[in-house]
C-alpha cells in the first residue's frame, strides 16, 4: 500500500516519437513542438532545458495528457498519454495545493480517489510527509507554508498515488537561490528512494545538470532537440562539484547550446551578425545573462 | 556635528545584531566620515535605527490595566453609538410629541413610548411568535431552494459548455424580472397560497446565488483543476472535491446577497397575498389602525434578516476555515 520501497525498475518508460503541436489553424497556427523524438528509461532522470517559450512545457504536457499531439506518439510504459492519470504525477511551477485542504488532505487526495479508506489514506500520507520532514505541518493549511515547504508538499502530494512516472515543470522556478538548492538535494533523494522516472523541465543549466542523468536541450520554435548530453557525475552528488572541471565544461557545453537559441529567439543571429550587423561572440561569460 | 563619537557609539549597539547589519552600518558611516567637510546624509545614519529596535519588549500587563486599555480603546466607539441612536430616539420622540406636520407628517405615526407599550404586550402574544416562525420557515424553505437549485446549476454552468448553452438563456430571459412581478402568477402557478409565497422567496434568492456561484467556478485557478485530474479524479470528483470548494467564497458572497434578496421578497409576497408572517403582520397592523404594532413588526423584520445574514457568515466561516479571514474574525 505505502509506496516506501523500491519500484521494480522496468515501468516508468517515457516514450516521444516524432511528436510535433501545433496550437490554432491553417496559417495562423503556431509550431509548438516539431518532430521531437525522445525517451526517459524505468528510473532515469530527464531533464529538458531550452530558452523560455521553446515548447518545453507543452512536451510536457502531452506526456501529462492536457494536450494532444497533432503528429506523432508520447507513451509511457506503451500506453498512449491521451488524457492525464495518476501513473504520472505532476508538480507544477505555480503552487497547486488545494487551498480548502490541509497538507495531509491534499496529500490524501489522489489516494481518495483510488477508494484507498480514510484510515489507510491517513496513514500512508503520514508516512509521506515525514520523509519529506512536514509531518510537523501535516494539518496546516497551505496558505500558512513558505514555498519551498509547499512544493515538497506538491511533490510527496504526486508521488503519493505510486505514479510510473513524475513530471515536473519548472517545478522551482518560483523559489530563491538558496531554497532551490535545498530543494534539489530532497528531490534527488526522494527520487532515489522511490526509483521513478523523471521528466524535469527548467531552464536553470546548473539544475539540470546537478539533477539529471541525461539533458535535452530544445531549440525555440519551433521546438525540437537540439543536442542530447548524458552528465556523467557520479552520485550522491554534492554542491561541491560544482567546481570541478568535468562540471564546468558540461556547464560550458550547455550554455553555449542555449545561449545561441536564446538569440534566435530574441532576433538575433550569431553567424551574419543579424542584431544590426554587428557580430556577436558566444563567449564562456558571453550572452548568457539574456537567457 | 561630531562624526566620529557617534560611529563609536554606534559599535555597542550593533554589536548585539546579527554580523552584516553591523558591517552595512558601519560601512555606511565609515564613508560619510570618509568625506572631508561632507555633509552626513540622513541615510547612512543607520546608527539611529538600531536602538529603536534593540528596545526591551513591552513589559506584560496585569488584566486590570489590560481591561482599562481595551475600555480606552473601545469607550469613543461605544458612546458615539449610543449617541448616534439617541439622536434618532430623540427625534422620533420629538417628532411624534410635537405631531410635526411640514410636508412630511408625523400626526399619525406611533411614538417610540407607543411601540415600547405595545412591545410589551406582543411578548406574550402565541400569533405574534407564529407569524415570525411562519415567516421563517418561508425563507427556510424558499432561500434553501434556491441554494440548492443556484449552486448545482451554477456548477453545471459554470463547468460544462453543453449546459451553459442549454440553460443560460433562460435564466437570462427570466432574471430581470424582479420577483414581486411574479405574484399574480405565482397564485395561479401554485396550488397553495403558502406555495407560492415560497416561490417567490425562492425566486428571489437562485438568481444571486446562481450568478455568484458561476463567476466561482470561472474563476477557479485552472491549475488546482489540472491538479485534481492527474491525481486521478473523474468528473464527479472534480466538480465536488476541487470546483465545489474552490468556488465557495463566491458562493457565500452569492448566499449573502440572496438572503437580503429573499427577504426583500418574502416581505412583499406577505403584503400583497398573505395569510400570516411578520410582513402580513405589518400590513394587518395598518388595516387595523394598530400604528404602533407598523414599527413593531417593521423593527422584528430587520432583526430577523440581520440574525440570517449573521447566520451565514458564521456558517461561511465554519466551512472555509482556510480563508485568512477567520483568523482575524476576532479582531473584526
Amino acid at each position: 500500500m505505502i509506496p516506501l520501497v523500491n519500484k521494480d525498475s522496468t515501468t516508468g518508460h517515457i516514450r516521444i516519437e516524432h511528436l510535433g503541436v501545433r496550437f490554432g489553424r491553417n496559417s495562423s497556427a503556431v509550431e509548438a513542438v516539431s518532430d521531437v523524438s525522445m525517451e526517459v528509461m524505468p528510473g532515469e532522470f530527464v531533464s529538458v532545458i531550452g530558452p523560455s517559450g521553446c515548447g518545453k512545457s507543452t512536451l510536457l504536457n502531452v506526456v501529462a495528457g492536457f494536450v494532444q499531439p497533432s503528429v506523432g506518439t508520447a507513451t509511457v510504459d506503451g500506453k498512449n498519454t491521451d488524457k492525464p492519470g495518476a501513473d504520472r504525477g505532476m508538480v507544477f511551477q505555480q503552487y497547486s495545493l488545494f487551498p480548502w485542504l490541509t497538507v495531509r488532505k491534499n496529500v490524501e487526495f489522489g489516494l481518495k480517489q483510488q477508494g484507498m479508506d480514510g484510515s489507510h489514506r491517513q496513514q500512508a500520507a503520514r508516512t509521506l510527509l515525514g520523509l519529506a520532514g512536514l509531518l510537523a505541518f501535516e494539518n496546516h493549511y497551505p496558505e500558512q507554508l513558505s514555498g519551498g515547504m509547499k512544493q515538497r508538499v506538491g511533490i510527496v502530494r504526486a508521488l503519493a498515488t505510486s505514479p510510473q512516472v513524475l513530471l515536473m515543470d519548472e517545478p522551482f522556478g518560483a523559489l530563491d537561490a538558496q531554497t532551490r538548492v535545498v530543494m534539489q538535494q530532497i528531490l534527488t533523494n526522494m527520487w532515489q528512494r522511490f526509483r521513478i522516472s523523471v521528466l524535469f523541465i527548467t531552464h536553470d543549466i546548473d539544475e539540470s545538470i546537478f539533477l539529471s542523468d541525461r539533458v535535452y536541450v530544445m531549440t525555440s520554435r519551433p521546438g525540437l532537440i537540439k543536442a542530447e548530453i548524458t552528465i556523467p557525475l557520479p552520485r550522491p552528488r554534492t554542491p561541491d562539484m560544482a567546481s570541478t572541471p568535468e562540471y564546468l565544461a558540461i556547464k560550458h557545453h550547455l550554455r553555449k547550446l542555449i545561449s545561441e537559441e536564446s538569440l534566435k529567439a530574441m532576433g538575433g543571429e550569431l553567424k551574419d551578425g543579424g542584431l544590426g550587423g554587428f557580430t556577436i561572440e558566444v563567449g564562456p561569460h558571453g550572452v548568457t545573462e539574456l537567457i | 556635528m561630531h562624526t566620529a563619537p557617534k560611529l563609536d557609539f554606534s559599535a555597542p549597539d550593533g554589536a548585539v545584531l546579527e554580523t552584516p547589519r553591523l558591517t552595512l552600518a558601519l560601512s555606511a558611516e565609515a564613508k560619510a566620515d570618509a568625506t572631508p567637510g561632507h555633509q552626513r546624509r540622513p541615510t547612512s545614519d543607520a546608527s539611529q535605527a538600531t536602538p529603536a529596535q534593540l528596545a526591551p519588549a513591552m513589559p506584560a500587563l496585569l488584566p486590570v490595566q489590560r481591561i482599562a486599555a481595551w475600555l480606552r480603546g473601545a469607550l469613543p466607539g461605544v458612546l458615539m453609538t449610543a449617541l448616534s441612536l439617541g439622536l434618532f430616539i430623540a427625534f422620533w420622540y420629538f417628532a411624534t410629541k410635537y405631531r410635526w406636520d411640514i410636508y412630511i407628517r408625523f400626526t399619525n405615526i406611533p411614538s417610540p413610548g407607543d411601540v415600547l407599550a405595545n412591545a410589551a404586550n406582543l411578548v406574550h402574544s402565541d400569533k405574534f411568535y407564529h407569524n415570525m416562525w411562519v415567516s421563517l420557515r418561508r425563507i427556510l424553505l424558499g432561500f434553501g431552494i434556491a441554494t440548492g437549485l443556484g449552486v448545482t446549476f451554477g456548477l453545471l454552468i459554470g463547468q460544462y459548455r453543453f449546459a451553459r448553452g442549454l440553460l443560460l438563456p433562460i435564466f437570462e430571459v427570466l432574471r430581470p424580472i424582479p420577483a414581486i412581478a411574479w405574484v399574480p402568477m405565482a397564485i395561479m402557478l401554485w396550488p397553495s397560497n403558502e406555495t407560492s409565497i415560497v416561490f417567490i422567496t425562492f425566486l428571489g434568492s437562485f438568481f444571486p446565488i446562481l450568478l455568484n456561484t458561476i463567476h466561482g467556478v470561472n474563476s477557479v485557478d485552472a491549475v488546482l483543476v489540472r491538479a485534481g485530474r492527474c491525481l486521478g479524479a473523474n468528473e464527479l470528483a472534480l466538480l465536488r472535491q476541487v470546483i465545489l470548494p474552490a468556488a465557495l467564497p463566491h458562493i457565500f458572497a452569492g448566499l449573502t446577497i440572496g438572503m437580503g434578496v429573499a427577504w426583500v421578497s418574502l416581505i412583499a409576497a406577505e403584503m400583497i397575498s398573505g395569510q400570516f408572517g411578520i410582513g402580513y403582520f405589518t400590513w394587518e397592523a395598518y388595516s387595523l389602525i394598530q400604528y404602533a404594532d407598523i414599527a413593531i413588526g417593521m423593527i422584528v423584520i430587520g432583526m430577523l434578516g440581520l440574525a440570517c445574514s449573521g447566520g451565514i457568515r458564521l456558517l461561511g466561516n465554519l466551512l472555509m476555515p482556510w480563508l485568512p479571514a477567520h483568523a482575524n474574525r476576532g479582531r473584526a
